[in-house]
């Protein structure tokens, strides 16, 4: 867990999202925002990264996908849920094709709301993750 | 056998390079790419279906939704749509203004994000940073005309939700001054650029038979030489009140389409820019009462290309079908003429070139692959779907 405080690399996942919390989560890394500036990394493979960063309804045809994907992952891990689609489905509650919601198929330890969250509220969110695990250590 | 060596390199469907789930199948032979397939759904939400369950002033946020980049020009589709099913109702002119003046800003935002993406396919971070910092002034545009940097929740049925306010639109006019300078620049340093050249010349060609084949649309079209424009072709909002050209190259290849992002957004610029000093005082809003029995279309030139949406009523609050046709829908498919032959390196520049939209795209049909009748009709897939979804549900443990 130690090791996961310094500089924790993200994975970003996309289950069925509208795009744009994920244009935010890239947002954070272009210089307006800068998160890498504390060492967190947008990383290409998921078995490089120590937080995965979850958004969209998890549709029926990804649910598989992200459950490997978080296998993939070396434990121990962080999974961070963005955006109101991951938190309850959001505007898409109902729809045919979103039977279960993120937090049931991923062990979800963070939520950050807002349709999408800005990029101050994902950093505000990981860095509250980040305190409370050090207060855990 | 003297069958040549044929490789599949899989593309996703969680791959570093693409923001969305999506699954492609590059068939290659040595460098050369021969086929490619392409698999979605990963992001099917079934929009059309919960927007028969929703009012038709809840549907705006719904389609909103629809794409995070284009996030307004399905409403402002949408909202036409409606209209047009009332028939003869005026629409007030502040509010056709404030239309055209948040469509065109998306496009500023969603051109220079494409530019900021497509630099980052090519190993251009440089270009991916700069013009991702250079969009943040014009969120910011965004988050003082409606509050929200993204999904602005500006249109409705009859006119937009929220007026501009006088006093912000000289600051607004400076931000956009300000971007002049940057485009500038970005012309210069990408297009005059003898790298991106040399990468970018000559590579995924669309011929204009192929756009008029394919139907192509939007600056992928235009890139070929094709002069399509919703907004000039059939003019809505306030787009015949203002002066602007459309921007056409003839190449069709990947710099070409390049070229005509960039140059559209100067045209954006220009159109808002008018807009913000030409537009009326009024009220902003027709206030439509009853939505009478019928059927309506309205479509808007996204930055991608032509959005379409069909809407029919039956005098409730709800409709009783909404049909979505997104631009990448359209251009998608042309990916079968401009990647193939093509090296491997430049798959994916060719496949960002049109700026794909994934969102926007997914929908489902069951083909058969054979005869490539279709099967299952609408009705019988979403009945399916339901039932699947209901058995996953039980899989999983949920009723
Ligand atoms: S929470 Fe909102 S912005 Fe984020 S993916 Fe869902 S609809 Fe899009």
């Amino acid at each position: 867990m130690k090791a996961l405080l310094k500089s924790p690399w993200v994975f970003h996942l996309s289950t069925g999202s509208c795009n744009n919390c994920d244009i935010e989560i890239l947002d954070c890394l272009t210089p307006r925002f800068d998160i890498e500036r504390f060492g967190m990394l947008l990383v290409g493979s998921a078995r490089h990264a120590d937080v995965l960063l979850v958004t969209g309804i998890m549709t029926r045809q990804s649910a598989p996908a992200a459950k490997r994907v978080y296998e993939q992952m070396a434990k121990p891990c962080v999974v961070v849920a963005i955006g109101s689609c991951s938190l309850g489905q959001g505007i898409f509650k109902g729809s045919y094709n979103a039977p279960i919601p993120v937090d049931e198929v991923l062990p979800v330890d963070a939520y950050i709301p807002g349709c999408p969250p800005k990029p101050e509220a994902m950093i505000a969110g990981v860095v509250k993750l980040i305190q409370k695990l050090q207060g855990a250590k | 056998m003297a069958e040549k060596r044929r490789t599949i390199i899989p593309i996703g469907p969680y791959h570093p390079l693409q923001e969305e789930p999506e699954f492609y199948k590059l068939f290659v032979e040595g460098e050369r790419i021969v086929d490619i397939d392409v698999r979605i759904g990963y992001n099917h939400r079934g929009i059309e279906k919960l927007a028969e369950s929703k009012h038709y002033d809840q549907i705006v946020y719904l389609i909103e939704r629809i794409c995070g980049i284009c996030s307004t020009s399905h409403p402002i589709a949408y909202v036409q749509a409606v209209e047009d099913i009332m028939g003869d109702i005026e629409i007030p002119e502040r509010a056709l203004y404030i239309r055209s003046i948040i469509g065109e800003l998306e496009r500023v935002h969603s051109h220079l994000l494409w530019l900021g993406l497509a630099g980052h396919f090519l190993g251009y971070n440089t270009v991916f940073m700069w013009a991702w910092k250079y969009r943040e002034p014009v969120l910011d545009i965004f988050e003082v005309i409606s509050g929200n940097r993204n999904h602005y929740a500006m249109l409705k049925p009859g006119g937009v939700r929220r007026d501009i306010d006088d006093d912000a639109i000289p600051g607004i006019i400076k931000i956009l001054d300000d971007l002049i300078p940057v485009l500038d620049m970005f012309k210069g340093a990408v297009l005059d650029d003898p790298v991106l050249a040399a990468r970018l010349k000559g590579v995924g060609i669309l011929s204009k038979k192929d756009i008029v084949e394919y139907s192509a649309l939007g600056p992928v079209a235009r890139a070929s030489g094709i002069e399509i424009d919703v907004r000039k072709d059939e003019p809505y909002a306030a787009y015949d009140r203002v002066k602007w050209n459309v921007i056409t190259q003839q190449e069709g290849d990947v710099f070409a389409k390049a070229v005509v992002r960039i140059l559209e957004t100067y045209e954006s610029i220009s159109i808002i820019k008018q807009c913000l000093q030409k537009m009326p005082k009024g009220p902003i809003d027709a206030e439509l009462k009853d939505i009478p029995p019928g059927e309506g279309i309205g479509h808007h030139e996204a930055p991608r290309g032509e959005t379409f949406h069909y809407v029919r009523s039956d005098g409730t609050n709800s409709p009783v079908r909404h049909k979505v046709r997104a631009p990448t829908f359209m251009n998608f498919p042309t990916f079968k003429a401009s990647v193939i032959g093509e090296r491997v390196a430049d798959a994916t520049i060719i496949l960002a070139a049109i700026d794909p939209c994934y969102c926007c795209t997914e929908r489902m049909s069951v083909i058969d692959r054979k005869s490539g009748k279709q099967l299952l009709a609408g009705e019988q897939l979403i009945k399916l779907s339901q039932e699947r979804t209901k058995e996953i549900a039980r899989k999983m443990g949920r009723s």
